[in-house]
């Protein structure tokens, strides 16, 4: 089986150190394949910013993303550019705080305030990736919880594991706070 | 110590990480776009080894560094992309005919010229063979995967020390920066080869006498050993030498140790050649797609097989023709417009009808452009 996922946002939120933190947990904790790789603007800082990783259980042929499994927007940019680029019955998680305008209708859509859980809650809009991942975990069974906590310690610069940690199992529980304004049977 | 370790590695890093495992103590170079990750992780690694690192003033003089440092005894490289790589011919050639040792990593992006930055490419394939003019021995290896790049970086010192012979790996920008799982090799299972030293004293030595393996005994500066390095035509003790003789016989020595030791850095893969009546000739990042379409096209009933280059130069000839006989067409998939196609048909020689599959507008090829080009040699839709 072979899952495709991409983080797509804005240049410094770290979308590629969170596709890094993914395929990170696959390949060295729960021994599957992955690649990650990225596009590059010519900013470092505001550009668009986008993070390819592939998860599989056999070796990756194709290391882009040709059809999302999951997609995270967390810009405008990133929702409007690439949620087409989404299979039938992937995920599309929305940003809400970043993400005003989306699909309401879009069975696919998973919407919640990222950004605006990482700031208000945890004092560190840093962390919303990482509160991302916490959310991906939970919506997704591609790679384990352990493995991402793992991951997260390993590659976050150093002493923000804490931090980071937190805001992973923020994400985690967040998921009982989204919406899913698509799906017809509401909660 | 004594496992095996799996670790996500993106392919500049694989770089540093098994030069510095082959031996490799020093790296000068000039960053460029997308080799940079290579500079700037051996600023950091080549220092708590006991190695030296130098940013130079551009790629012409980090070439002449590398040379400088390997004449010392000290394994060298230096890392580039297509514009630093047409710089570097100039002291590649002096490389070449000094035959001193060293690795040069081009991790191709589209050109020519500033070209595209950010974007991978296969157009300097061609370059790797004949960038620096006269005839010259080199050798060039196009990894397919971060693993493999780890592989033959290894390999790519081992060759250079063992034939004194400059080495270029050739990336691209795809596995430059893409990160993979890269299985660590046990310590004890890696095989180094060092250069030959001299074997005899200083008052005795001939730094380019031939002992019969067409391969002379390097003497490391500093120890003693006084010599005189020349980009000039030279004799047996390295000064200049114009003589219509002595220039016959270095070329045709420095050429003919690449011929005599083709075991050391032949390098090729093949899958489901057997009975195979297309074969895909595949090198670099373009072998992934390919092994997907591969796959697919058996699936569905097509006798496809994979003759796969790791070392492109010197190209694996006597391969190439054994596997030609037995197929009806050949294809080349390229990130170029057809560079390795045309040794393929120079080998090949109408054995085979051969073909390409080529991209170039600066993305790679995903699995279903490879399928499609094997689909027309079946006729089409079937």
């Amino acid at each position: 089986m072979q899952t495709q996922l991409r983080l797509a946002g804005t240049g410094g939120q770290g979308q590629i150190l969170a596709g890094i933190i993914l395929a990170d947990a696959a390949v060295t904790y729960d021994v599957k394949y992955a690649t990650q790789s990225q596009s590059y603007g010519p900013e470092s800082r505001g550009g668009a910013s986008r993070a390819d990783v592939v998860i599989s259980d056999e070796p990756v042929d194709y290391p882009k993303v040709i059809e999302a499994d999951l997609l995270l927007c967390m810009s405008q940019e990133a929702y409007d550019k690439y949620a087409k680029d989404t299979t039938e019955d992937g995920i599309i998680l929305v940003d809400s705080t970043l993400v005003p305008s989306y699909c309401n209708e879009d069975p696919r859509v998973v919407a919640c305030p990222i950004t605006g859980v990482a700031r208000d809650e945890l004092g560190r809009i840093i962390v919303a990736n990482v509160v991302a991942l916490g959310l991906i975990v939970e919506l997704t069974d591609i790679v384990s919880t352990e493995a991402v906590r793992k991951a997260v310690a390993a590659r976050v610069p150093p002493g923000t594991q804490e931090a980071n940690l937190r805001a992973f199992e923020r994400g985690r529980s967040l998921i009982n706070e989204c919406l899913t304004p698509g799906k017809t049977s509401g909660e | 110590m004594g496992e095996t370790t799996r670790r996500l590695m993106q392919g500049n890093e694989a770089i540093v990480e098994a030069a510095l495992v082959a031996g490799c103590r020093f790296f000068a170079g000039y960053p460029i776009t997308p080799s940079t990750e290579i500079a700037e992780l051996l600023a950091a690694r080549l220092p708590q080894a006991g190695g030296r690192f130098i940013q130079m003033e551009d790629e012409i003089a980090s070439m002449g560094a590398a040379i400088g440092a390997s004449l010392t005894g000290t394994k060298s490289m230096t890392a580039t992309s297509g514009p630093g790589f047409s710089l570097k011919q100039e002291n590649l050639g002096f490389a070449s005919l000094t035959e001193v040792p060293v690795v040069v990593v081009n991790v191709q992006r589209m050109g020519p010229s500033t070209g595209m930055p950010t974007a991978p490419s296969q157009g300097d394939i061609m370059q790797a063979r004949w960038g620096t003019h006269g005839d010259h021995p080199v050798v060039a290896m196009a990894p397919a995967s971060v693993g493999e790049t780890y592989e033959a970086t290894i390999k790519a010192f081992n060759i250079s020390e063992a034939l004194r012979v400059p080495v270029v790996i050739l990336l691209d920008e795809v596995i430059g920066h893409m990160r993979e799982g890269v299985e660590i090799p046990r310590a004890e299972d890696i095989q180094l080869l060092e250069r030959k030293g001299p074997s005899t004293g200083p008052a005795d030595h001939l730094p380019y006498a031939d002992d019969g393996t067409g391969v002379p005994e390097m003497a490391p500066f500093g120890t003693g050993y006084r010599y005189h390095v020349t980009g000039l035509f030279h004799d047996e003790t390295g000064f200049p030498d114009m003589s219509n003789a002595t220039a016959d016989t270095l070329m045709r020595r420095i050429m003919g140790k690449m011929e005599r030791h083709r075991d050391v850095y032949e390098w090729t893969e093949t899958t489901d050649t057997e009975d195979a009546e297309v074969l895909l000739v595949t090198y670099g990042s373009p072998a992934q797609a390919a092994r997907s379409a591969i796959r697919r096209a058996r699936r569905e009933g097509m006798k496809v097989g994979e003759f796969r280059v790791v070392t492109v130069w010197p190209f694996p000839e006597e391969r190439l023709r054994q596997l030609a006989g037995g197929v009806r067409e050949i294809i080349v998939p390229e990130m170029n417009l057809g560079q390795l196609r045309l040794e393929v048909e120079r080998v090949v020689a109408g054995r085979a009808r051969v073909s390409g599959i080529n991209r170039t507008d600066g993305d790679i090829f995903k699995p279903d452009e490879i399928y499609a080009g094997i689909r027309e040699v079946y006729g089409g839709e079937r």
